[in-house]
Formats: structure tokens, C-alpha cells, sequence
């Protein structure tokens, strides 16, 4: 056994947190940054938090992330991260030459309470910044909230500091994808076209994260929201923001300042919250819902009609953030299925209050979790086992000890592909997904099946 | 050898300082070495600042220390005081192999400790609320040892992890002790190395003197078992009769650790990491130290070799022979296969802090050329060996990494070699308490490089156009998207173990799979000539 000293018996913890749900606020951040054309992301504090979110971005999307460090030392943390910053930003634009800067802190930066905003119009008096290029930053202490916090504090920072408006309103749309994969970043902005619509989605790491092999490597490759777009987020008809968690904050902060009425959906997950979103973006298109839309959700149904028997009544743990957590567990419902057990580690009342609702009368033996850890998950899962469990690749400890088929969902994933290049959102995400839930439970039906209960047709 | 015309690498090292701000370029500058006849030239500036905004290959103090050093140990249970990042990022990623005793024995390395440090004790303190999560790891497990971690914020607001520690210590009953390995310390992971070493050697190293059973009796230092690797040599030194005490810290315990001082030798495997422990056993308990490297065949024969010769007894001396024919007959079978498809190409290694030298041995097997090769966090003594070490600066971000005051031990010091020992040893041209380090062992005209940068790495392979790059995580993808493959030497892409004997024929299949599989052949889709040529027909 691996996980071999999780006892049954639950005792409550105050102070110590075993095998998290979460991480830090910084490494948000630094995929938001991604998501913008030539920006690079950097990181003020010291070398190790970059190098850490480095890694584990890498590990998780099998591509190169760039991102640059003020490398702190003993001194800077004593007097103040200012020159680090300044000599930072001077050599990342000759070296590196990216059209955006996307600073965040950490949690030694916060701490010591360096002025990042006020060390930038420094840099710029200075002339450290050249004057075609950009940086922008945000605060993201390591210790309030978590990775999805970061994430969107980089997102609303990023509409507030590269956004730009001209008090013309113009024929298109804002879509805050939320902390997505690239490929369903993508998949939005196609069905966004379907619906015959101008979007401008930011962030937007597709092309970025995702980008193909080439034999030549490109710091800054073609993906991601451009400044000029940005430059027009003002403009837009309205903001679609999808995933309350991590993207509430930036459509809230574009509609006060620009006037854009912004809309908050979950993220476009299953069925239901697909059905949602394609219904706002309907008044925005003077096109009615185009049939090749109707036909992939009449699949994806026809899909869930044809396997149902094996959906029904199966107990799912989950694991992850709030966003997609909230989703998934709307479509599970939606299968028959029945989320047992839900933990996230990103703290939050209205994830409670939202799941309440998911999960209230459809299976009231749930028990949801906000703030907590994938040691207390595992520790129900030994009370009351669970048919299928959803959530990172750290999952597959609590998986191999207790014998569950394992569904990976959600950041990281470090073991398997996939995840990245082909989507969970929308429809055509929607029946991947269930493709994969059918795949490990139909498996485990093949390998544990009697020799004359095994089955040619299922 | 297959004759390889390789460019001026002056002329290379000229190329990667060109577009460096001056004062970053003159910095820069001293830390890349061209490889001379002249032993004096082959100086290299090393373990100083990473020059803010430069994209680095290093991590932190905090990650030499819990990940490097600690990280490998299963029976320690550990616990990251900080905010969760740390603890997150730490958790399952280094690939530390490890075999309990048995299916109940402790094994907390596939768990993740921490504080997860809330704005509320950055305020107001966080030493109540580690206090209470060691209780609690406690209550749970019933850990023998308990190690404490400090992460940034912790040194910043002060927190004082030792003193929580004992506090624990002595109500608990257990061994609990601290690390002040804050990220912002040092320079780089080598700072967290030498803070582990001595935390370990105060707090654990000669707990326990029951003398231990069986010949031949060392520790092997700095091998933390990556892929496996440890357990290749356990079962080397097992099968030639030696009894290894403890490993720093590939598949360890705590209880070896406890009892390591009994050892009659240290082998150093990673020097950088693990040389202060070395150092501090031999001046405590008179073990003396060997420098060794198990990272290609011939030189784990010499590395073995030498082991017996330490010992010095005929038959032991003979069975290790014995042992070195046989698998070297498998190993010359392995190299005469791959051999043909790898002779003359050209290997960049970049990594760590002992292995862009010691893989070099494996390259060479092979026939392959490695033209460029350095550190990620080693120190001068690493590049150009401990000769330099008296002469070596202290400048301000290492000085305040704590030096252990270590004297004999006044009842268990105990000289491990008479007078004759060691001169037959110095006959048989083996040095105790001696690394040659890198440089020395590279051909002239290729470049050492220090703490290279994300810049000087895509330069290096536009010019040299390598068949291999070596580095890590970080750097993998980069490399890889110019139709380079990467290999991975902190994690071995997940594949390994590469150490000894079977670990050398591991790795000549793997380079060979890298560098030819079909796939580099078919980055161009079929049309792409053909339209680059109507497209500059239609331009022109």
C-alpha cells in the first residue's frame, strides 16, 4: 500500500494539512500570463517559486513554459526586492525581448511588502522598459486563497491593465474561459464561431501551451489574446465569464470600468451548463442555433441514452477546484450518477451553496467540502467506498490502494496525455468525457466478470 | 574515436554574450570556460547570484534541502511549515525510489505535510499552528523522527522552527528537528544542501552505537536513488560481499542514518550535495571519504576497484574482478549494438551538481563527444577540484549558511587506516578525501558552463546542432521543439535506473532509442518543400 498509514477512523485536524487539494496563488498566475501573445511571465521572489511553477506547468502540459525570476536572495528579502526588479525588467527585454511583462508576487515579496506597481513606473521613468512594450502586474500571496485565486487576480489584472475601451461599442464579445485546458479554450472560441459570433477570449493559452512540433523552437508562439484585442475589451457587447472562482473578478472590474454588462456562468461542463452557455450567447448572434451545434449535443444524449444502465447509481469521489468541480458534478447528476464525496482545497462558502444546490435533493448523502484535503477524501473513500473516483493524477495512490477506476481530471495531470489536446467543455468535450468515465468502468466490469459473465456486447 | 571537426568554442562562447546587456555579459562571461591544454586557464566562476531576470535552470535553498537532500527518506516525516506551495511542488516529483522493510514498516514519501500558512499567522506568528500540526502528525502516525521545514515567509516573520522543535521533542518523546532552509538563502538548492547535511549530522547521525554485523562496512553519500539506481548498487556491493551501513539518502532510513558513524568508509557519489557530511564524519569519527562514481561502466569498475583496494583484503579484491568480467561481457555486447549509430555525435549536458560530470563517462563509452557541459548549482570545487577550495572567496549569500564547528570525537573517533594502509593506498594512485572534479577530465576546446541560461542554451544548440541535450524538467520541451531530444538527467524521463553496470547498458539503449527513433525524420509533412517553394516563387 502506498498510501499505507491513512487510518479509517476520521480525527479532526486543525494545523496540519495532508496531501493537498490546492496550491499557491503564483503558479495561477503564471498560466493566466500564458495566455497572452509574447508576454512573458515573471515572477518576484525567490528563484525556487518559479522554478517549482516551471516544473510542475511542464509536467502537466509537456511543452516548454517560459517565465523569468528576480532571484531574490538573503539581501533582497532584507532591503527590498526593488533593484532585483528594476535590473530584472532591463534584462528580460534585451534578452528576451517579449511585448508583455506579467510580474506576480509571492509570498516573500508580500511579506516584506515590496511596492511592485510603484518599482514599474520606476522602471519606466528609468527607461528599463522600452517604449513599445508592457508590464503589468498583480498580487498573489502565497498565503490567501489558492492556485485559482492567482489565477484570477492575473485575469483581472489583465483587463484592467492591458484592457483599453473607446467608448464605441462594437459587434463581439468578451469570453473569460476560466483555468481551462487549452484545448477547450479552443473548443469555446469554435463554438463561439458556430454561433456566429466575434469573441475576444482572454486569457487564452491555446496555441501556447498546446503548440506543435515544428523542429523550431518559439519563445513566444502564435497563441494567446493579442494586446490590440485587448486594447478593445471595452468595446465588447458584453463579457461572458465562465467559472465563478476564476472568472467573476475580471467581468465584474470590466463592467465597472467600461460599462460591459458581463454575464457569470459555471464553465461549460456536461450538458446542462453547456446548454447554458449556448443559451447566452444566443441573444448576442443573429443566427439561430446552428443544426451542426443541435447534432452534437443530440449526441452527446443519444450517447448517455445508449450506456446508461452503467452510469446509474455509481457512487463518484471528486477532487479538484471549485469551477470544474460544480460542472462535474451537475453532469454526473445528469448521468445518475452520484458524487458522494466532493473536496476542493480552494476555500469558498459559495461553492458549498452551489453544490447544496447541485446536490441537495438529487443525492442528499453527499458530503461536500470546501478548505480541505485529499487525505480526508481518501479517509471517507475508506468508509464508504466509492465505484469511481475523478481528480489529478495525485489520485492514483488513493486509486491502486482502494482498487477504484480512476478518471484524471484537473490540474495536474503528470502521467497521461490527452488532457490537453482534446477538450471537456461543450458537447463534443461532454462525450469525451464520458468516454473515458464509460472506459474505466466498463474495464472494471471486464476484469472482474466470471469467466461466463463476460460479455462480447455491452 | 571517430575524428569530429568541432568549431572554435571561443568563438561559440563569444556568440552567447553578444546580445547581454554589458554588465550581465561581462558577469556572464566569467562563468563560461573554454576548456585549454593550460590547467590555469581553466578557471570558472561558480555558486554566485543568478543575475535577476536571466532564465535559470536553478531552484532554491528550500528545494536542495526537503527535495534533494531529505526528500529520498521514507521514515522522516516531514513537514513543510509554509504556505501550501512548497509543500505541493515537493510532493512525489523527484522520483526518490524506495523499498520499506516490510508492508507495514513507515512510508510517508507518497504523503504531503504541511502548515498551509494562512495571512492570519504571517500576522501574528505561525508557531502555535506548527506546534499543533506536529501534534497532530503525531497523533496520526507515530512517526520515529519528525523534520520541520521553514519556507520563505517563516524566516521573514520569524518563526523559530528549532525551538518549536525541541519544545515538541521533549513532550512527544521523539526526535523532531528543524531546518531554516528559506528559499531566499544561498543561491541556489546548494545552500539547502549543506543546511540538511547539518541538521542530519547534529540531530540524527551517531544516535545509535550498536556495532554492526558483517565485512566491509561503508556509507554511500549522495546517491538518492533516481530510477532506481540505489537499488542496483545495494545489490552490486551485496553480491561482492560488502556491507553497506546506510545510504545519504536513496532508499534510507532513519535507523540507518542513526548508526552510519560505525561505517569503516564514506563513497562520495554527488560531491556537491554531500560533501560537508563526509567532511564532518571524517573529522568527528575519523572515517575517512572516497570519491567515486558508479555512472558508466568502467568507471563503476574503477569506482569498485578502488572500494576493494580500500579494504585491501585479496579475496574480496579477487571476487570484485571477478564480478567486473562478467557483467562487463554484457556491457560489451550493449555498447558493440549501439556503438555504430552513436559514434562521433555530440552530447550537451547541463544539470545538477555531479551529474553533467559523471555522465560524461557514459557519452564517452559510446563514442560520443560531450562539447559542452556544467552545473546548475555546483561551486568552483566541483569544476576544477578541491584544490581550489583554500583560496575560495565566502561571499555575503553563502556566508550566513551556518558552518558546523566539528571536533573528535572524544570516545567513538577511531582512525580507520594505519600509516602502511594509507601508503599502499597512495601507491595504488587512490586519494582519499579528494575530488579531481569536472574540467580536468574534458577535452580541450569545448566550453564549461555555469548556471547556464535559457539564452546561452538555444545558442548552444543553433551552433553545435547537437544529437542529444541533457538538462531537466524545464528545459526538456524547449530543446525538443527544435527536433533535439532532451534527456532528462534529474528524472531520467521516468526511466532508469542508469547506475552500474545494467544501469550503463540502460542507458547506451535509451540514447541510441532517443536520438534515432523515426519520428525526428518526420517533423516535415510531405508537401512542405514543395509549397516553400511556390510560396517563394509567388513572392519573388
Amino acid at each position: 500500500m502506498l498510501l499505507r498509514h491513512t487510518p479509517k477512523e476520521i480525527t479532526p485536524r486543525a494545523a496540519l494539512t495532508i496531501n493537498p487539494a490546492k496550491t499557491c496563488q503564483p503558479i495561477g498566475a503564471i498560466y493566466a500570463s500564458l495566455g497572452i501573445h509574447k508576454c512573458l511571465p515573471h515572477s518576484h521572489g525567490a528563484q525556487g517559486c518559479c522554478a517549482y511553477h516551471r516544473s510542475a506547468l511542464t509536467r502537466h502540459y509537456k511543452e516548454p513554459i517560459m517565465a523569468s525570476t528576480s532571484s531574490f536572495t538573503e539581501g533582497s528579502s532584507v532591503f527590498g526586492g526593488q533593484a532585483n526588479l528594476l535590473q530584472a525588467l532591463n534584462n528580460i527585454f534585451t534578452i528576451y525581448n517579449p511585448d508583455i511583462v506579467a510580474i506576480h508576487t509571492t509570498c516573500l515579496s508580500e511579506t516584506i511588502g515590496d511596492d511592485v506597481p510603484q518599482i514599474i513606473s520606476k522602471a519606466y521613468e528609468e527607461g528599463k522598459i522600452p517604449k513599445d512594450k508592457v508590464v503589468i502586474s498583480t498580487s498573489t500571496p502565497s498565503y490567501v486563497g489558492s492556485h485559482i485565486t492567482g489565477f484570477s487576480n492575473m485575469v483581472k489584472s489583465m483587463a484592467m491593465q492591458l484592457g483599453g475601451g473607446s467608448s464605441c461599442k462594437k459587434d463581439q464579445i468578451n469570453i473569460i474561459p476560466g483555468w481551462v485546458e487549452p484545448a477547450d479554450m479552443r473548443e469555446i472560441k469554435r463554438l463561439c464561431r458556430e454561433m456566429g459570433l466575434n469573441t475576444i477570449m482572454f486569457p487564452d493559452t491555446s496555441g501556447v501551451v498546446d503548440s506543435p512540433q515544428t523542429g523550431k523552437f518559439n519563445m513566444y508562439p502564435q497563441g494567446g489574446v493579442r494586446l490590440d484585442e485587448m486594447q478593445r475589451i471595452g468595446d465588447s457587447e458584453a463579457t461572458i465569464a465562465l467559472g465563478k472562482f476564476t472568472s467573476q473578478a475580471a467581468a465584474e472590474a470590466l463592467d465597472a470600468k467600461y460599462k460591459v454588462p458581463c454575464e457569470i456562468l459555471d464553465l461549460p461542463i456536461g450538458l446542462r451548463a453547456t446548454d447554458r452557455f449556448i443559451n447566452t450567447l444566443r441573444p448576442h448572434s443573429r443566427l439561430k442555433v446552428p443544426e451542426s451545434i443541435n447534432y452534437e449535443r443530440g449526441r452527446l444524449v443519444d450517447m448517455i441514452t445508449d450506456m446508461q444502465q452503467y452510469l446509474a447509481g455509481k457512487r463518484v469521489a471528486l477532487f479538484g477546484d471549485p469551477d470544474q468541480l460544480i460542472s462535474l458534478s451537475e453532469f454526473l447528476v445528469d448521468l445518475d450518477m452520484r458524487p458522494v464525496y466532493v473536496i476542493t482545497g480552494t476555500r469558498g462558502k459559495k461553492f458549498l451553496r452551489h453544490m447544496q444546490e447541485i446536490l441537495g435533493e438529487a443525492v442528499p448523502e453527499a458530503k461536500v467540502q470546501h478548505a480541505k484535503d485529499a487525505f480526508l477524501l481518501h479517509q471517507w473513500i475508506k468508509n464508504e467506498p466509492v465505484d469511481l473516483l475523478i481528480g489529478n493524477s495525485y489520485g492514483k495512490y488513493i486509486a491502486r490502494d482502494e482498487d477504484i477506476p480512476f478518471v484524471r481530471y484537473g490540474f495536474p495531470i503528470t502521467d497521461r496525455v490527452g488532457h490537453t489536446y482534446f477538450p471537456s467543455v461543450g458537447y463534443q468535450g461532454g462525450s469525451q468525457l464520458l468516454e473515458r468515465i464509460l472506459g474505466v468502468l466498463l474495464d472494471r466490469q471486464d476484469r472482474d466478470a466470471p469467466e461466463e459473465g463476460f460479455e462480447l456486447v455491452m | 574515436m571517430k575524428k569530429v571537426n568541432l568549431p572554435d568554442a571561443a568563438k561559440i562562447k563569444d556568440e552567447l554574450l553578444k546580445t547581454y546587456p554589458t554588465k550581465v555579459g561581462r558577469k556572464r562571461s566569467k562563468h563560461i570556460t573554454v576548456v585549454g591544454e593550460k590547467k590555469e586557464d581553466n578557471s570558472i566562476q561558480a555558486n554566485v547570484r543568478t543575475v535577476p531576470g536571466i532564465i535559470t535552470q536553478r531552484g532554491c535553498c528550500y528545494a536542495g534541502c526537503r527535495g534533494v537532500v531529505l526528500g529520498p527518506t521514507r521514515d522522516i516525516l516531514q513537514i513543510i511549515h509554509g504556505p501550501v506551495g512548497c509543500a505541493y511542488y515537493s510532493w512525489l516529483t523527484r522520483r526518490n525510489q524506495t523499498r520499506p522493510e516490510s508492508p507495514d514498516a513507515p512510508n510517508y514519501m507518497p504523503y504531503c505535510f504541511t502548515t498551509d500558512m494562512q495571512e492570519e499567522q504571517i500576522v501574528f506568528g505561525g508557531e502555535k499552528k506548527l506546534k499543533q500540526a506536529i501534534q497532530e502528525a503525531y497523533d496520526l502516525f507515530h512517526p520515529k523522527a519528525i523534520g520541520i521545514f521553514a519556507t520563505c515567509p517563516v524566516g521573514l516573520i520569524g518563526d523559530d522552527v528549532h525551538q518549536v522543535s525541541r519544545e515538541m521533542s521533549r513532550e512527544l518523546g521523539i526526535n523532531i528537528f528543524g531546518f531554516s532552509c528559506e528559499g531566499y538563502k544561498g543561491v541556489s538548492q546548494s545552500a539547502g544542501h549543506h543546511i540538511a547535511n547539518n541538521q542530519l549530522f547534529k540531530h540524527v547521525v551517531g544516535r545509535d552505537d550498536e556495532p554492526i554485523a558483517g565485512k566491509y562496512k561503508f556509507n554511500l553519500l549522495g546517491e538518492y536513488n533516481i530510477g532506481g539506481d540505489a537499488f542496483v548498487l545495494e545489490e552490486m556491493f551485496a553480491e561482492c560481499g560488502f556491507t553497506l551501513v546506510s545510504t545519504f539518502s536513496g532508499n534510507s532510513s532513519y535507523d540507518d542514518f542513526c548508526k552510519s558513524h560505525n561505517a569503516d568508509l564514506n563513497l562520495v557519489m554527488c560531491h556537491r550535495s554531500i560533501n560537508y557530511m563526509a567532511e564532518m564524519m571524517q573529522t568527528k569519527f575519523g572515517i575517512p571519504w572516497l570519491k567515486i562514481n558508479f555512472i558508466g561502466a568502467q568507471e563503476t569498475a574503477n569506482s569498485m576497484r578502488k572500494l576493494a583496494n580500500y579494504f585491501g583484503d585479496q579475496q574480496l579484491i579477487e571476487t570484485v574482478d571477478k564480478y567486473i568480467a562478467r557483467e562487463m561481457q554484457a556491457v560489451e555486447k550493449a555498447r558493440a549494438e549501439v556503438r555504430p549509430r552513436l559514434e562521433g555525435k555530440l552530447a550537451l549536458l547541463f544539470v545538477g551538481g555531479s551529474r553533467a560530470h559523471h555522465y560524461q563517462e557514459l557519452f564517452k563509452e559510446i563514442g560520443m563527444k560531450v562539447v559542452g557541459a556544467g552545473y546548475e548549482f555546483a561551486h568552483r570545487d566541483d569544476y576544477e577540484g578541491r584544490k581550489v577550495l583554500d583560496g575560495l572567496e565566502v561571499d555575503a549569500d553563502s556566508r550566513n549558511i551556518e558552518e558546523l564547528k566539528v571536533a573528535n570525537d572524544s570516545t567513538r573517533y577511531k582512525p580507520r587506516l594505519s600509516a602502511d594502509q594509507k601508503k599502499k593506498l597512495t601507491q595504488q594512485g587512490i586519494k582519499l578525501n579528494h575530488y579531481e572534479g569536472m574540467i580536468p577530465t574534458m577535452e580541450k576546446n569545448t566550453l564549461s558552463i555555469d548556471d547556464i541560461s535559457q539564452y546561452e542554451q538555444e545558442k548552444l544548440l543553433e551552433l553545435y546542432k547537437p544529437a542529444l541535450f541533457c538538462a531537466g524538467i524545464k528545459e526538456k520541451y524547449g530543446v525538443q521543439k527544435n527536433g533535439i531530444p532532451c534527456k532528462q538527467l534529474h528524472s531520467y524521463d521516468y526511466g532508469g535506473p542508469y547506475a552500474g553496470f545494467q544501469g550503463a547498458i540502460n542507458f547506451y539503449r535509451e540514447i541510441d532509442r532517443m536520438i534515432n527513433t523515426r519520428i525526428w525524420k518526420l517533423i516535415d509533412a510531405p508537401w512542405k518543400e514543395e509549397e516553400q517553394i511556390r510560396a517563394n516563387f509567388a513572392t519573388s
